[in-house]
């Protein structure tokens, strides 16, 4: 089951600054959700294979010719910070 | 320094021998492929273009953007999997490995986890001239991320820098992932196996594995059991290397302390150690509460590659030749010693300049003593690699016979050879410009062996009375009084007639 | 020109007028323009109307009409707000794209896009697509216009409500578990999702890629085929996209005769609404009434594919949703002290709390120790569930259900607890996780609300599916229109909600 030091430890994995009472209302919710989810558990899956994709596709590739991409002004156009062409980021502590 | 055969490091308190200790190394090596696109975009790979000119969609990111694969990266991925003698597995999948990092945009690298590419393959790779053989993990494909330049503070660091800087340039080019199994017996054992390693690479065509550009870079694990024992010790983790040098001297550091902390009855921690060049000593990079959870997960947008048998045959028959056949080659076709056909035959670029030399009608061995002595110090000296010196295999060809016929002598080529590097000029220019022919016309020497004879009377005196072995000195000397360029063989045919006759 | 009636002219009829010459695009387009200024300010299915650009490209089409002449040329369409559109803010009614300007177009908005459509707008849904009711949209909550205290169903609600309300001749949205037919359903209109890969993924903002697809919204079977003909194929930027085996035909039939009709004994035993059961009762009598046959049959593991799917779903949209991370484009908190603060905070303030809730359950799911027991056994899950329709399948031609348990629902009354708000897509859901086509045409009414048909065929069965909901479409003969009433404001969870109109 889900506790809250869980969630924090998930929270951040995934980048998510939880608050206090957001971590608390978070193990709540998703141990109800993870609760339904266990419903799965009542199934003998060992001998049944996954299905990563439903498509019956393999080989699909494309040949190693260059085409055109983005201008740098495009490239950057949505940059929130941008330094000497590139996209800036703060220290990285 | 303990030779690779006896890798062992004796260990004693106060005089007292405690058990020898023998390093265990496992090498996991990146090498960025030359393809003309990327891995699963079509933007141009390319060297210092100006950051960020070569993105589309697909390698920033963007919202909504899905990889397509790089036929062409499976191939050279392929050529490097079967030259490690690896098999290729017939089905591959793709994955995701998460984790956030300014430098890699959709913050997973698309690599692949539990059905990589090949398995299950070895290297030889020789110590002096002991070939020794190190078993291969796998080889599997991936991505690259892009370059982060650290700015302000501490120039080019993270600590202590203000920001950073991503160029997505070189994000998302195909990079192959050869994971080793723990064999390497020593540094010196580690950094031969990666130098031989990257030539193998290099001749495939695949990668140029430049140095400078971190076209290759390796990880170092290391462990220390008991000599003689088949256990594992816990290892450590030497991080992102991309010197021949600093591997050598981080395992040099990393070794013995690790023997310090079990001797003193301590334990090695599994951890990421950086290697300071400038302490040379080695350093946590991160805690373990922060250990990576990478979320490993079949990618959905890529499907299944299954490899057809009859195509891996097909790469299998146009491989080229690879270092360790032609090292055996040029010892049978050239008569070489095995050490010299190592020295010759391990990289492609030497290899292709030797064999050019002797294409163009030179002695094997010749060829061989030129481009291992002169030739080979030029390119250190200069700090060049094959193929790119001051001499070119034909001038060097030209050089070789002129010695061989006789037209020069051995210690002027050597001279000749040196003026062809500051003069850049052909050899028979050389030779005609400086007066550097040999000579062997006996009215031109004549006058030189008398003097010689004339102003060595005490020797003359004693090659009389029976010491032949005088007769060098004297040989030696005309040699001296003529620049280097008579022939010895007619001077000292010279020299026997006035002083027998 | 004839006074047009948007909340009933199809775009088979608008067409026909068209090329008749009674009525050019931009009128066609004003009388677009003109009900989204009445009735907009009370549905709010746009999160950006795009009234410049179709003003001006409709009288281009009207202009050039020579050159720009095609099937769909001049026809007005909306697009939902997770499809990228270059020069066209796409936001996933989320704040971490607020202003995001898309630097491409999506390949299903080029397709309609280069048959000269006339885009109207991009509209609302539930943020990055995931909800049921488009109240998780960070901009604005959709009313249903049959009755504006209810919702118009999600994620695509906006595209849906758009086309109910007559603010649309038809749209494109997005299916991930029940997305277009769901809302199709709740606002009386007709939705589709086609087979996995039929149409491509490119640009479309991933939610969960092995279960996402485009489908069109319409407001009857015929122009759902005429707008699903000029999306589908293989798209050399998606991976995943197939070319169909043939093409996509306009139905033209009339009668069922022959047409074997399942009906899933699961999908009736989950509490669907009395009014609900009645339509649908109906509407299989009327099948059995043209000619066709209907049959019970047993998918036994429809009651673990909602578990399966709300482990498969969010864990790959965790991943999908890690490159929003204000590094290259999208919201970036004010003032970051380091990387990690800004990571935090930026997609700590960026997304919505069902965003994070489905983010963090599929970082769980797949987090090392949890993998087996979430994401590997859900995709084994999957496998059953597929192997259900596989059998049901090969005894009949197609399976029938209610699209969704109930009818509209009041705004506010489910999103206290998030699974109540799950189980709307009971129905809809296996489909996705099998990767069926599936299509919801509306069928009757229950208290004056919209009640949705939903037809499921095999793997790339669009014509069979089409042909059988185009025949029965028209034995339904469904002619009422929305009225825009209010019923008001609706007691949720024990306290009294405001319904925001
Ligand atoms: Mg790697
Ligand atoms: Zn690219």
């Amino acid at each position: 089951m889900i506790g809250e030091d869980d969630v924090r430890y998930v929270a951040k994995l995934a980048r998510l600054r939880l608050e206090q009472d957001e971590v608390a209302r978070m193990a709540g919710e998703l141990a109800k959700i993870l609760a339904h989810i266990d419903k799965m558990s009542e199934l003998d899956v060992a001998d049944v294979p996954p299905t990563a994709h439903v498509l019956d596709v393999v080989n699909v590739t494309r040949p190693d010719k260059p085409r055109p991409g983005l201008s740098r002004e495009d490239a950057l156009r949505n940059a929130p910070a941008v330094s000497d062409d590139c996209f800036r980021v703060p220290r990285m502590g | 320094m303990n030779s690779h055969r006896r890798p062992a490091i004796e260990r004693g308190a106060e005089g007292a021998p405690l058990c020898a200790w023998e390093p265990v190394i496992g090498l996991e090596m990146h090498v960025e492929l030359d393809t003309r696109t990327k891995m699963f975009c079509a933007c141009e790979v390319t060297k210092g273009d100006a950051p960020n000119t070569h993105t589309c969609p697909k390698c920033l990111a963007h919202p909504g953007a899905l990889p397509v694969v790089n036929q062409r990266a499976i191939e050279y991925a392929a050529r490097i999997a079967l030259a490690l003698n690896c098999s290729v597995r017939p089905r591959n999948i793709f994955h995701r490995k998460n984790y956030f990092y300014p430098d890699l945009p959709k913050a997973y690298q698309i690599s692949q986890y539990d059905e990589p590419l090949a398995v299950e393959g070895w290297f030889d790779y020789w110590v002096d001239d002991e070939k020794l053989r190190c078993r291969i993990n796998r080889v599997h494909m991936e991505e690259d991320a892009a370059k982060l330049v650290h700015a302000g503070g501490d120039a080019g660091r993270i600590a202590g820098s203000d920001y950073s800087m991503v160029d997505f340039n070189r994000g998302g080019t195909p990079l192959i992932e050869i994971v080793s199994e723990p064999d390497i017996p020593s540094p010196e054992a580690a950094r031969e196996f990666l130098q031989q390693l990257r030539n193998l690479v290099i001749e495939l065509g695949v990668s140029a594995c430049n140095m400078e550009e971190g076209q290759i870079r390796w990880d170092a694990n290391v462990s220390v059991r008991p000599e003689g024992s088949s256990d594992l010790g816990t290892r450590t983790e030497l991080k992102n290397m991309n010197s021949f040098r600093y591997l050598q001297q981080a395992l040099d550091a990393e070794i013995p302390r690790q023997i310090e902390v079990i001797e003193a009855g301590g334990k090695i921690d599994l951890e990421t150690l950086h290697f300071d060049p400038d302490t040379g000593t080695t350093t946590p990079l991160r805690s373990k509460e922060e250990a990576h959870d990478y979320r490993y997960f079949p990618e959905p947008d890529l499907v299944p590659l299954v490899i057809d048998r009859a195509w891996v045959e097909e790469l299998r028959a146009t491989q080229p030749e690879l270092p360790a056949a032609r090292v055996e080659r040029f010892a049978s076709q050239y008569g070489l010693s095995r050490a010299d056909a190592l020295v010759l035959g391990s990289a492609h670029a030497l290899a292709a300049f030797y064999e050019e030399v002797v294409s163009l009608g030179v002695g094997a061995k010749p060829a061989a003593n030129w481009t291992m002595g002169e030739y080979l110090a030029h390119l250190n000296a200069a700090g060049l690699e094959a193929g790119h010196g001051h001499v070119t295999a034909e001038r060097l060809a030209k050089l070789v016979k002129l010695v061989a016929d006789g037209t020069i002598s051995t210690s002027s080529g050597k001279d000749v050879f040196a003026r062809m590097i500051s003069e850049r000029a052909e050899p028979e220019e050389i030779v005609e410009k400086h007066g550097l022919g040999q000579i062997s016309d006996t009215s031109e020497l004549e006058d030189a062996v008398a003097r010689v004879v004339a102003d060595n009377a005490a020797q003359v005196e004693q090659y009389r009375g029976g010491k032949q072995q005088v007769l060098g000195f004297l040989v030696g000397q005309v040699m001296k009084a003529t620049g280097g360029r008579a022939n010895p063989q007619v001077v000292s045919e010279l020299l026997r007639t006035a002083l027998d006759g | 020109m004839t006074a047009l009636d948007p909340l009933r002219l199809t775009a088979r009829v608008a067409k026909r007028l068209l090329v008749d010459g009674e009525i050019s695009s931009a009128e066609l387009t004003k009388v677009y323009l003109d009900q989204i200024a009445a009735v907009e300010p009370r549905v709010r299915a746009y999160i950006r109307v795009t009234y410049d650009n179709a003003a001006k490209y409709s009288t281009k089409v009207d202009r050039e009409m020579q050159a720009m002449r095609g099937p769909l040329a001049g026809l007005p369409i909306a697009i939902k707000d997770n499809m990228v559109t270059e020069g066209v803010t796409t936001t996933c009614a989320s704040r971490i794209l607020h202003d995001y300007m898309p630097v491409y177009t999506a390949t299903a908005v080029r397709q309609v896009w280069d048959r000269h459509v006339v885009m109207l707008g991009k509209t609302n849904l539930d943020e990055f697509a995931m909800g049921s009711s488009t109240e998780n949209s960070s901009y604005q909550t959709t009313h249903n216009p049959w009755d504006l205290a209810t919702v118009p169903g999600g994620s695509s609600g906006g595209s849906a409500a758009a086309v109910a309300a007559g603010e649309a001749l038809w749209a494109l949205g997005s299916d991930t578990g029940g997305s277009i037919r769901q809302p199709a359903a709740l606002c009386g209109i007709v939705g589709m999702k086609p087979t996995y890969g039929a149409v491509s993924r490119y640009g479309l903002v991933a939610f969960a890629s092995s279960l996402d697809q485009i489908g069109p919204l319409t407001r009857s079977v015929y122009d759902c085929a005429l707008l699903l003909q000029h999306i589908v194929g293989h798209d050399p930027n998606d991976a995943t996209s197939v070319a169909l085996p043939e093409p996509v035909a306009l139905p033209s039939a009339e009668r069922l005769d022959g047409l074997r009709v399942g009906i899933p004994a699961e999908y009736l035993a989950v509490g669907i609404e009395p009014g609900v059961r009645a339509r649908f009762d109906e509407t299989i009598a009327r099948i059995e009434e043209m000619g066709g046959t209907c049959v019970e049959i047993s998918l036994p593991h429809t009651e673990y594919a909602l578990p399966a799917y709300y482990i498969i779903a969010p864990a790959e949209a965790s991943a999908n949703l890690a490159r929003f991370d204000g590094v290259r484009y999208g919201h970036r908190c004010a003032d970051p002290v380091d990387l990690l603060d800004m990571y935090e905070r930026t997609r700590s303030e960026g997304f919505g709390p069902e965003v994070k809730r489905r983010i963090m359950i599929g970082t769980y799911a797949l987090s090392a120790g949890y993998y087996d027991a979430n994401y590997g056994r859900a995709q084994k899950v999957r496998t059953l569930v597929r192997r259900d329709f596989a059998r049901a399948i090969a005894a009949v031609d197609l399976i029938a259900s209610p699209t969704t348990p109930s009818v509209a629902f009041k705004a506010g009354s489910r999103t206290a607890d998030p699974l109540s708000m799950y189980m709307c897509d009971i129905c809809t859901i296996p489909v996705n996780l099998a990767g069926l086509p599936a299509i919801s045409i509306p069928c009757g009414l229950s208290d004056g609300l919209p009640v949705g048909f939903q037809l499921i065929g095999p793997a790339f069965s669009e014509n069979r599916i089409l042909q059988a909901a185009h025949a029965l479409e028209g034995a339904i003969g469904f002619a009422p229109a929305p009225t825009f009433c209010d019923s008001g404001v609706v007691a949720a969870a024990g306290e009294r909600t405001e319904a925001r109109a």
